[in-house]
């Protein structure tokens, strides 16, 4: 079994068995954080670019300390530190980081298929950090890897995606992933944060929150930015909460065994209630965890093999 | 000067026929239009095996100068025009500065001359600066030769405005073209809202934006008894509407692009940037109506709202990149390929869309026809021959087709003005 | 392609036999002695010594299991990435007697990564080596304490080793080109 897509750009486009193979290799991962010297040569020698225009802690952090533990070299660039600021467009950023020959970059950035424009430019490989609303690949999969060591795999499971579904890249990731992974999928949120046309993606839709949660074995909550109350997108937080906060109550109506999760970082009281964040069926601080063995097993898979095997 | 286009299949929609017919230049002007005309002492183009139609003019063209000359220069534009077949362009007026005074019209109406030999039609703007607050001054444009005026780019959102302007402009005898689009639904949109947009994470500009303002022009004309051009049209619902109003005798006329009746929003998946467009690529259901709308002569014209934008424009994020792609030298072998050659639209439709309409709508009457009198601009093409453009082939300063490489059939062959022959290189 | 078998199923058992028999004389005894197969079919193996030895001396000598895939020199010429079979050591190396265990030594390469991932695991106090089948050819100083089987082999030839838990069957065989 081996992987043979070039980059990592999206969920988009992997099949199961890519998805099987991303998570196995996770799971063998998961061990040299568990040593005392917690660090592989596996990568040895490659640089990776983690080229950041969004700021975001938990994932660049996630990736970085995934990059040293498999002795690669990181170089962190991001805009704030950066000449972007000074109006350098993203095509010529990219021209003056190929100079450093980099193996990898690791891209977060604000616009759907941004690292279309790397293509010619770069014999990189390519990871997708999240591309504006469009995909994240990376946390769809530690997810699925919560997932899977809750409940034993994904066939005809049912999960329930709740909260802003138009805005959250993971949300087209996790879709896309579960679906070929053989499990039902219902988003649930309020209609003015509903995408259109979103039940092409293959997922029913539901607004009511305590009739999406019936037999439901998944719950996945997703954060709501508080931009988008501002932007006059729903009322008030109390508002959402009431409608659509997950509560001890709320989550009784799903099945007895139904885990909860959360992406990060949470909004506590407004899309989660504390004692349920806390409770035994959350397992959000299990994805935290897996997100360091996914990205080792994603910078693995596409760094360490040779060059003029991978297809794409 | 006399010259004879001989044997071509010579297809006039203003005076209905398609036959095999000679047709003999003199000074510049159609002489004759007869079969097997004799070509004694006579300069002779064999058009055996081509189509010979009347000139065609490109109602929607953005030549870029004054202002943005690192895009297009009126010199280059042209240049990919005659290439493409056309004898006629209407430049549109978001140049900088913006075309709404007599001076500006005659700089690019001098530069055009200077540049040869395709006419130039300039189209003025709506209102001073395209704001859309005050009228620009109609009565000394039209004296310059205006015969449209459009916002393009910047719609006309006031309706009491547009009321006054179609009032104001239409008792010039000046054609108000409008790109219908509400803003605010637009929003932050790249793209048509559909299901590729909901799979692409991109902002969606939903069909509602273009319709909605296409009813209130169709609204407008019939208050004030006025002409309305509709710029771009690329939903079925704008179709359906402009057909209806038609039908109830409202004075309203439309345009189509080529890329609105060949590539639909699947393009997009790519995230390349020369499918990035206003109005977007639509639905297979939309193009199918637009095709429709060609056909049935609900959309008058074919214009190839071409769009040049330098490379390192093109070359950023998709939701940041400016809109548009070139079309002039792709326009004829796109509907040549996916109209003619499918049978969905007549030959003699297209012809018609191409010259007769567009000659028509400006006011024109020597050009669009083959009527003895009228002048030699003619356009002749092969719908057997193959197109295929690759970059060395653009003689437009920029470069953002979607169509680079790809084969179709249909080529121009020649482009005559004025009875001078420029045969296709 | 010519095939030889160089062990059968009973020839192996006896190996194996004999491998812990030996294990057991130089270490006189079991104490501290701990066995790491390496993956893949160094694995089986050292469960099967191990297995041998509780019943020779009584003693459960722990078995672990090592996964050199990360430890590789040999990237370029692989490619794709190989599969992740995992490392498995519940057990605390430091002062042990480690003997690692794997099916054939060919050029060491192997054997060096895994002494970079033990040496990342902890201190033992000392590492052995026992494999059932040594073919030569060696690249780096690497010799193996206890040898099954010494075979004479060609560069191109290929040995393999098939067990009843991944192959199905058992057989020690030598793929010799022609």
């Amino acid at each position: 079994m081996s992987f043979h897509h070039r980059h990592l750009l999206g969920i988009e486009g992997l099949s199961a068995s890519d998805i099987s193979l991303i998570l196995d290799t996770a799971e063998k991962m998961r061990e040299v954080s568990e040593r005392p010297l917690k660090k592989v040569p596996a990568l040895r020698g490659k640089l990776v670019i983690n080229l950041f225009f969004e700021p975001s802690t938990r994932t660049r952090s996630s990736f970085e300390i995934a990059e040293k533990r498999l002795s690669a070299d990181t170089m962190n660039f991001s805009t704030s530190t950066s000449s972007v600021k000074k109006g350098e467009t993203f095509l010529d950023t990219v021209l003056t980081l190929e100079r450093m020959r980099p193996d990898c970059y690791v891209m977060r950035h604000g616009s759907p298929g941004a690292f279309h424009i790397m293509f010619p430019h770069t014999t990189a490989r390519l990871v997708n950090a999240g591309d504006g609303a469009h995909e994240h690949p990376t946390q769809a999969l530690l997810d699925a890897l919560t997932i899977r060591e809750n409940k034993g795999g994904f066939d005809g499971l049912n999960v329930l995606i709740v909260g802003d579904i138009a805005h959250p890249r993971v949300v087209r990731s996790n879709i896309h992933l579960l679906r070929t992974m053989g499990a039902n999928v219902t988003v649930c949120g309020p209609a003015t944060l509903m995408p259109p046309h979103v039940e092409r993606l293959g997922v029913e839709v539901v607004t009511n929150f305590e009739e999406a949660l019936r037999d439901k074995d998944v719950v996945m909550m997703l954060r709501i930015q508080l931009e988008r109350q501002r932007s006059g997108l729903f009322p008030s937080l109390l508002e959402y909460y009431k409608t659509y906060g997950l509560t001890r109550r709320r989550l009784a109506l799903a099945r007895e065994d139904a885990i909860v999760m959360h992406p990060g970082p949470m909004n506590r009281g407004v899309e989660i209630a504390s004692d349920v964040a806390d409770g035994p069926r959350s397992v959000i601080l299990d994805q935290v965890e897996n997100g360091v063995a996914i990205r080792m097993a994603v910078l693995y898979l596409l760094l360490s093999g040779g060059e003029d095997e991978a297809a794409d | 000067m006399k010259r004879l286009i001989k044997n071509g299949r010579v297809v006039d929609p203003s005076q209905g026929f398609d036959n095999t017919l000679d047709i003999l230049i003199k000074d510049g002007r159609i002489s004759n239009v007869d079969k097997k005309i004799s070509s004694k002492g006579l300069e002779v183009f064999d058009a055996t095996g081509l189509v010979v139609a009347p000139g065609f003019i490109d109602l929607h063209v953005h030549l870029r100068e004054p202002g943005f000359e690192h895009k297009e220069t009126i010199a280059s534009g042209l240049d990919a025009a005659l290439a493409g077949g056309f004898t006629g362009v209407c430049c549109m007026p978001n140049t900088e500065p913006v075309n709404d005074t007599a001076s500006t019209t005659r700089y690019i109406l001098d530069r055009a001359k200077a540049s040869g030999t395709v006419a130039v039609y300039p189209i003025a703007a709506i209102s001073k600066g395209s704001q859309g607050k005050e009228l620009a001054p109609y009565a000394e444009l039209r004296e310059e030769g205006v015969r449209a005026v459009s916002d393009d780019g910047m719609p006309v959102t006031n309706a009491a405005f547009m009321r006054r302007v179609l009032e104001y402009a239409g008792s010039l005898g000046l054609l108000v073209i409008d790109h219908a689009e509400d803003p605010w639904l637009t929003g932050d949109g790249s793209m048509h809202e559909g299901s590729v947009s909901v799979r692409l994470g991109l902002k969606g500009i939903p069909a509602a934006s273009e319709v909605i303002p296409i009813l209130r022009d169709i609204e407008l004309a019939r208050l004030t008894g006025q002409r309305i051009h509709i710029a771009h049209v690329s939903t079925r619902g704008a179709v359906e509407a402009i057909r209806t109003a038609k039908e109830q005798g409202v004075q309203v006329s439309a345009e189509a692009t080529p890329h609105h009746f060949s590539l639909t929003d699947e393009a997009v998946v790519s995230f390349d940037t020369r499918t990035k467009m206003s109005p977007p690529l639509r639905s297979q259901e939309d193009v199918d109506a637009v095709i429709e709308g060609l056909a049935d002569g609900t959309l008058d014209c074919i214009a190839s709202d071409h769009a040049p934008h330098a490379y390192e424009e093109k070359m950023v994020e998709f939701d940041q990149a400016p809109n548009g792609i070139i079309g002039l030298q792709t326009s004829v072998p796109l509907a040549l390929d996916q109209l003619v050659r499918t049978k969905k639209v007549s030959l003699d439709r297209m012809v018609d869309a191409f010259s007769c309409a567009p000659a028509r709508l400006l006011g024109l009457s020597d050009k669009g026809t083959l009527v003895p009198g009228a002048d030699a601009d003619l356009t002749i093409f092969s719908t057997r021959k193959q197109t295929c453009l690759r970059e060395e082939d653009i003689r437009s300063l920029s470069r953002n087709s979607p169509y680079l490489g790809m084969k179709l059939r249909g080529a121009v062959a020649a482009t005559v003005i004025g009875g001078t022959i420029h045969p296709a290189s | 392609m010519k095939q030889t078998i160089l062990l059968d199923k009973a020839g192996i058992q006896r190996s194996l036999h004999r491998l812990a028999l030996e294990i057991d004389e130089r270490l006189q005894g079991c104490g501290g002695l701990a066995l790491i197969g390496i993956h893949r079919r160094g694995v089986p193996l050292a469960k099967r010594i191990a297995g041998r030895l509780k019943e020779v001396e009584g003693a459960l000598v722990p078995v672990g299991s090592l996964d050199i895939n990360l430890y590789r020199d040999d990237f370029s010429t692989v490619g794709t990435a190989p599969e992740l079979r995992g490392t498995h050591v519940p057990f605390d190396i430091e002062g042990r007697t480690i003997v690692l265990v794997d099916d054939v030594l060919f050029t060491g390469r192997t054997i060096r990564s895994a002494l970079d991932a033990l040496v990342d695991l902890g201190r033992p106090a000392r590492v052995q080596l026992a494999v059932l089948v040594d073919r030569g050819h060696r690249e780096l100083p690497i010799q193996a304490d206890y040898t099954g089987l010494s075979v004479e082999t060609h560069r191109e030839d290929n040995v393999e080793l098939h067990v009843k838990e991944i192959d199905g069957e058992e057989s020690l065989i030598l793929q010799k080109r022609t």
